[in-house]
């Protein structure tokens, strides 16, 4: 079965390969001119498999990341759109989700959504009509070609589910088990909060690797490299759920002048402890206003895109394998 | 069981054919419901009780309303991120479930919350079935 706009399947074809898959986030921001997004696109895309598009994260009003991944997916440069339930109840959400496969838009980030205190304009009012499971769930239903109400869709969209994961929050030991409830619900990739403290992640990661998780769906190890020691404390402090070690703030105060420098040398350090740690398939790159950082962390680091390591001829037998084997799936 | 995610039960099919008994049910119940849940739990009368799957903490006291587990906003310290003084309903809940012989079940998938059975007696809703699982 053919859909009538099947998007890029670049980012499922590399996870599919096994090969470590490189993806970052931009910021969509804030001008109706495409220019500045169309620009920080270009500082990564030869660097990361897909590029991320949040939406209006910790609740401050940004370029739409529909249309921001739309124009990206129209310049050829894969899109992974996160959704969230903080401002769109699930009527809208479905609409959403249809309109972003109608714009070749079919890596969907499924996520809960920062509360709106946090942003600012505090005195809107926060949807949370369903969660990041119940999401998965509705474009799992969009997927298989119903509406929630039942009504049919055809053809139905192709997405490419996926969700996050915070393994630096409590409740510890309750992380892993909602992960698998992710996984459950129809998540096929999942990103996680961005690393700094090593040894929490990989308790993490061997909880995981218990649950057999790291099987069933590949897992994408947030980073950051830190610009300033003023973001550092930043996001110790004001972040919640974020978890950054004394140590590492301390060496970015110390580092005052050259603070960047440091900031990519714990960025790359990181990178380095977590490529010893079994069960995981890949980076996903947070620079947070510093899009230029990516093309630095790759360089450090060695990380390429897994479409790059690829034989040309290989590449294209995989996305056939992995097309028929899907339309084999959508057609059961 | 209730017909949650199945078969619709006797009861079910007797209160969908019966408007009339499943509504004088509802105003009968509501005010023993919320007399009895909420100075114990907190009860938010959503109509759709899932305290016993989720270690006795009434999740819509989360600021998310979240029924599926904690957010990503957790501070270190256990508490909530929009609430910083209040313990997250979620850590609570994972806490608590351990000493329930049912603790198994804050695993299961809870299906999205029918708002508008919001202030409804969950009970009656219970025996109705409500609320129907999400389509697949």
């Amino acid at each position: 079965m053919t859909t009538a706009y099947p998007g890029t399947r670049g980012f499922e074809d590399a996870l599919a390969g096994g090969r470590m898959v490189v993806t970052c986030e931009i910021a969509t921001g804030d001008s109706p001119d495409p220019a500045g997004l169309m620009r920080r696109a270009a500082l990564v895309r030869d660097h990361v498999d897909a590029v991320n598009l949040p939406d209006n994260t910790a609740g401050v009003a940004h370029l739409s990341g529909l249309a921001a991944a739309g124009l990206l997916a129209a310049a050829g440069i894969e899109p992974i759109l996160h959704v969230t339930c903080r401002d769109t109840n699930r009527i809208g959400l479905q609409s959403l989700l249809l309109g972003a496969a109608a714009l070749g838009v079919r890596n969907i980030l499924c996520l809960t959504g920062d509360h709106v205190v946090h942003g600012d304009q505090p005195d809107a009012k926060p949807v949370f009509d369903i969660d990041s499971v119940g999401l998965l769930r509705v474009a799992g239903s969009l997927r298989a070609g119903r509406y929630l109400s039942g009504r049919p869709i055809a053809p139905p969209p192709d997405l490419f589910l996926g969700s996050t994961e915070n393994p630096f929050a409590p409740p510890w030991d309750f992380r892993p088990l909602r992960l698998r409830k992710k996984v459950e619900a129809g998540a096929r990739f999942i990103q996680t909060q961005i690393v700094f403290n090593v040894p929490r992640f990989r308790e993490f990661m061997a909880r995981v690797r218990d649950l057999g998780l790291d099987r069933q769906v590949p897992i994408l190890a947030g980073v950051a490299p830190i610009r300033s020691a003023r973001a550092a404390r930043y996001m110790r402090d004001r972040i919640p759920g974020m978890d950054v070690p004394e140590v590492l703030v301390r060496r970015m105060e110390q580092a005052s002048g050259r603070a960047e420098e440091e900031g990519l040398r714990i960025g790359a350090e990181i990178v380095e402890e977590l490529r010893t740690i079994p069960g995981l398939a890949g980076f996903h790159l947070m620079p947070i206003h510093w899009e230029e950082a990516v093309a630095e962390t790759a360089r450090r680091t060695g990380l390429r895109p897994a479409r790059a390591s690829m034989a040309p001829a290989e590449a294209a037998a995989l996305a056939t394998a992995t097309r028929t084997a899907s339309e084999g799936e959508r057609c059961a | 069981m209730s017909a949650v995610g199945g078969r619709p039960t006797a009861a079910a099919r007797f209160l969908e054919t019966h408007p009339r008994v499943a509504r004088f049910f509802d105003i009968a119940l509501r005010p023993i419901e919320i007399a009895l849940k909420k100075p114990v739990f907190g009860c938010r009368m959503c109509g759709q009780c899932v305290l016993h799957e989720t270690g006795l903490t009434c999740p819509m006291g989360c600021p998310k309303t979240l029924r599926n587990g904690p957010c990503g906003g957790v501070r270190l310290n256990g508490h909530c991120e929009v609430i910083p003084e209040m313990p997250c309903v979620w850590v609570r809940a994972e806490g608590r479930s351990r000493w329930l012989p049912w603790r198994g079940s804050i695993l299961r998938i809870q299906p999205s919350l029918d708002w508008s059975q919001k202030g409804h007696s969950s009970w009656v809703n219970y025996f109705a079935g409500l609320p129907r699982e999400d389509r697949p």
